[in-house]
């Protein structure tokens, strides 16, 4: 072994200075797909607004392929689809992107997971990132998704978003950073 | 069927825990319960491979962005991505950001009084090449005050942030300066348990790529998680 990983630090109050120039509200522009629209806020402990965290998504195709050599899929060859996307708070610690719902991404078991995007939350006052998965509302994968299933039944909703209304494609989803309804955050 | 090679946990006490309360913003936002494990999944062992065209050739130098030369100190930083085992890691890119001269960042937030530099920006990029080394030009950054606690002040650094080649590898560190006499009393860098781990947040100065009537160079080696040597089983 070369030596253990570099120690993270805080990205801090600034970082949009380095990291502005990738955000995108739309990150599926011209890709194929149902198209969903989330929307949500970021909360602190005392259930106030974080006006200075990003969230990376990294997200697969509408067929769930990722845009990576090691996915290799026996249905089809590679997405043009990057399937990354960078999307800061605003100052009242909301958020808001447009994206296309992945498929479900099939293990190499040949067992499906339910379509999730896998979300980084990066802020002044986190030493490193947050790591989680926002499901989607009404999907039967959800019964059996590998991470859901590991998750306590009582906090299996931070992970759902919601549909706004009954039909609509805009999708809510919180991270609440601590409290009652406390986001489930992974460690992968 | 073929098992998924994951990536290896981080050794304990290398990185920061989320809760550091001498960093008080921390108290707030770390979250409470525990983190869940997970199997690795494709979700993680991917992550997004950007086309190198998005990074313009320039923008390695923070120097050379606006029409007159920054005030400071002109300095090179440079070194080599690999990953636990020693491998160059390829084609990363690589995102900085810092303060200029004066200890002051072009941010509406940073009210310290101390000069904007209309010559910096403070904003640079660079891709790691094959050999994993990557190289860029700034002015040394400044320390400035903040107010996590009385007297309190940033030892110089510059942020960087970095994908690897997947979900699993991303990181988003700070580099700081040999010899930074600040560094012993900032809870940031303190936030690393194990002193090893920490000092290799800090830079060394490099003869080999101080050039002669132009800069100081500094090494800043980075390394990202490295593979599991066995596959996953579920």
């Amino acid at each position: 072994m070369h030596g253990h990983s570099t120690p993270s630090q805080t990205v801090g109050p600034f970082f949009s200075i380095g990291l502005n120039w990738m955000n995108r509200a739309d990150i599926a522009e011209g890709i194929a797909g149902e198209r969903v629209a989330v929307r949500g806020r970021v909360l602190d402990g005392d259930g106030q607004p974080v006006p200075d965290a990003v969230l990376e998504i990294w997200q697969a195709d509408a067929d769930g392929r990722y845009h990576h050599p090691e996915h290799a899929d026996p249905r089809n060859n590679a997405t043009p689809f990057v399937g990354f996307g960078r999307i800061p708070t605003d100052e009242r610690g909301q958020f808001s992107f447009t994206t296309i719902k992945p498929g479900p991404v099939y293990h190499t078991d040949g067992k499906p997971q339910a379509p999730h995007l896998q979300i980084s939350v990066f802020m002044r006052g986190l030493l490193r990132q947050l790591v989680t998965r926002m499901y989607f509302p009404d999907e039967p994968l959800n019964a059996s998704d590998l991470a859901l299933q590991i998750v306590p039944e009582s906090r299996r909703e931070t992970l759902i978003a919601r549909r706004i209304e009954p039909a609509g494609n805009t999708l809510e989803w919180n991270v609440l950073l601590q409290g009652a309804n406390e986001t489930v955050f992974f460690d992968c | 069927m073929k098992p998924l090679l994951g990536y290896r946990k981080l050794a304990p006490g290398t990185q920061p825990n989320h809760l550091y309360p001498p960093y008080v913003s921390s108290i707030k936002r770390a979250p409470k319960q525990p983190q869940i494990t997970i199997p690795v999944t494709l979700s993680e062992i991917t992550g997004p491979a950007f086309p190198k065209e998005i990074v313009s050739p320039k923008a390695f130098d923070l120097t050379r962005q606006h029409k007159g030369e920054p005030l400071g100190e002109r300095i090179a930083v440079s070194g080599r991505v690999v990953d636990e085992d020693g491998r160059p890691v390829r084609n990363a890119l690589i995102e900085i950001w810092q303060a200029n001269a004066a200890g002051r960042y072009l941010h509406t937030n940073d009210q310290h009084n101390a000069p904007l530099d209309p010559n910096f920006t403070g904003e640079g990029r660079a891709f790691t090449d094959e050999d994993g080394r990557y190289r860029f030009v700034t002015v040394r950054p400044g320390a400035y005050p903040w107010k996590n606690h009385y007297n309190a002040w940033r030892p110089q650094h510059i942020h960087f942030s970095l994908f690897g080649p997947a979900f699993a590898t991303r990181l988003v560190t700070q580099m700081y300066f040999p010899g930074d006499p600040l560094l012993e009393f900032d809870p940031i860098f303190h936030s690393v348990p194990d002193e090893a781990a920490r000092r290799r947040l800090i830079s060394s100065f490099d003869w080999l790529s101080t050039e002669p009537d132009l800069s100081l160079g500094f090494r800043f080696d980075i390394v990202l998680r490295g593979r599991d040597a066995t596959p996953m089983e579920r």
